[in-house]
């Protein structure tokens, strides 16, 4: 069936961010703005979250040299390129980890439920893609919301053997605006990644 | 693309990529996951992705000689051309893929806030750049070969040279970051990076040849590097998983 192999990752390095967040590196004047640095570009439909957190290695230490990625529906549950989607929404973040305390954090709403191919719909959720130095083929995971109830009839939560783990992919919020959702690389916490 | 078939993405295959943990390469050791991936068939926020149209790109933006210094002066370096094509695993070319690059300049140096190898900076190189490929998947990139560089892994660890390619194809499924290498390197055999891929067929593919049909005379040399991305099946009944 496979004509040609996917081409192997490599690890995006510590310089990651001279390629994919210039600016933020302190590389002007190549290209206008960086790219993923706003989701919301207008008008936006729905409610206004902040997602925020830090990486963790195995040892604990936050990762200062990441770059983390998010791609996620508009609040009606619509990806940006297909009909109806929000004008002011474009689904994309892109974020370099503190050079201090390795936070992330992105400006965005709070997605709609999505369809599941085989039926039935899957909880929101927001795609997240992790590269850093000591990475080396970019990990793939989700992060949704506490206490949404669409989560109890989410099927990809429902496929986790582990339940102790569904915790993982949880952001949690105290007030509903900010949502915080650490990564962990490794140990009892260790985030579920996926390979889809 | 109309012709994209609308099925899930075929699964990605481990044996083509390098191991999260090789222990040779010292900072994977504590920033692997030791629990198993979780697999599950590509939805809706797998397939779907963010598109990034010409309207971003300025007239020099795949033009690393030049897109960083002032007016009229170039990178110091071997001037190098880097080309290729990027297709789907099925061999169906990947318009519109947007393409990322940074590296080193001629020297071995980066221009990043943690770098501290002695090498100089160029004032002429910013050393990153990007290009969207055309409705045949091509790509064509202007720069200077980077130099090979010493790194803090192993108390001799020299990176062989390399170009860093994020690419962005119609899916976030398909989102891959890489590292192209150049034909003819010995530092390539020796370096934990390039080693954590166990296949030696996957490593041959990044490492670009020279290619003289499309070298400039009294110019630059051309490499070229073609990347393959994860494709779609096509139809979604291939997609169904046992037991569903």
């Amino acid at each position: 069936m496979t004509d040609r192999p996917e081409t192997a990752s490599q690890t995006a390095g510590p310089y990651v961010h001279i390629g994919c967040t210039p600016n933020a590196a302190g590389i002007t004047g190549v290209f206008p703005t960086d790219l993923g640095a706003r989701m919301i570009t207008g008008e936006v439909a729905g409610k206004r979250i902040t997602l925020t957190g830090q990486i963790f290695d195995g040892t604990g230490t936050p990762l200062r040299d990441a770059m983390i990625e998010a791609w996620q529906a508009d609040a009606g549950g619509r990806f940006a390129g297909q009909d109806g989607a929000d004008p002011h929404f474009t689904g994309f973040g892109r974020c370099a980890c503190d050079a201090t305390d390795g936070s992330y954090r992105f400006e965005t709403v709070l997605p709609g439920a999505v369809p599941w191919p085989q039926g039935g719909t899957q909880a929101p959720h927001i795609t997240l893609w992790i590269v850093a130095r000591g990475i080396n083929l970019g990990l793939h995971t989700r992060a949704y919301f506490d206490g949404q109830p669409q989560n109890a009839k989410d099927p990809l939560l429902a496929r986790i053997e582990h339940k102790s783990r569904v915790q993982t992919l949880m952001a949690k919020s105290e007030d509903g605006l900010t949502y915080h959702f650490n990564i962990h690389l490794q140990g009892v916490e260790e985030t579920i990644f996926f390979d889809a | 693309m109309s012709d994209v078939p609308k099925g899930g993405y075929a699964a990605r295959q481990p044996g083509h990529h390098p191991v999260a943990l090789y222990p040779p390469y010292r900072t994977s050791v504590k920033r692997s996951p030791q629990a198993a991936p979780l697999s599950f068939p590509t939805t809706m926020s797998e397939e779907t992705g963010p598109v990034f149209g010409h309207d971003i790109l300025g007239p020099l933006d795949a033009d690393l000689l030049h897109n960083f210094g002032p007016q009229d002066r170039s990178a110091i370096g071997p001037r190098i051309l880097v080309h290729g094509r990027v297709a789907d695993q099925f061999d169906r070319p990947v318009a519109g893929a947007l393409l990322e690059v940074w590296q080193a300049n001629a020297g071995g140096r980066y221009r990043h806030a943690r770098e501290g190898y002695i090498a100089p900076l160029d004032p002429n190189f910013g050393g990153c750049g990007r290009v969207i490929t055309d409705a045949e998947g091509r790509y064509e990139l202007r720069t200077v070969l980077p130099g090979p560089y010493p790194w803090p892994n192993g108390p001799n660890d020299w990176r062989p040279a390399h170009i860093h390619f994020s690419v962005f194809g119609h899916g976030f499924a398909q989102r891959l970051i890489t590292q192209m290498y150049f034909e003819g390197d010995p530092l390539i055999p020796l370096c934990p990076i390039v080693r954590s891929i166990q296949d030696e067929d996957a490593v041959s593919r990044l490492i670009a040849p020279l290619d003289m049909t499309r070298s400039l005379p009294m110019d630059a040399r051309a490499y070229r590097f073609d990347i393959t991305l994860r494709g779609r099946r096509q139809t979604i009944f291939e997609n169904r998983m046992e037991g569903l």
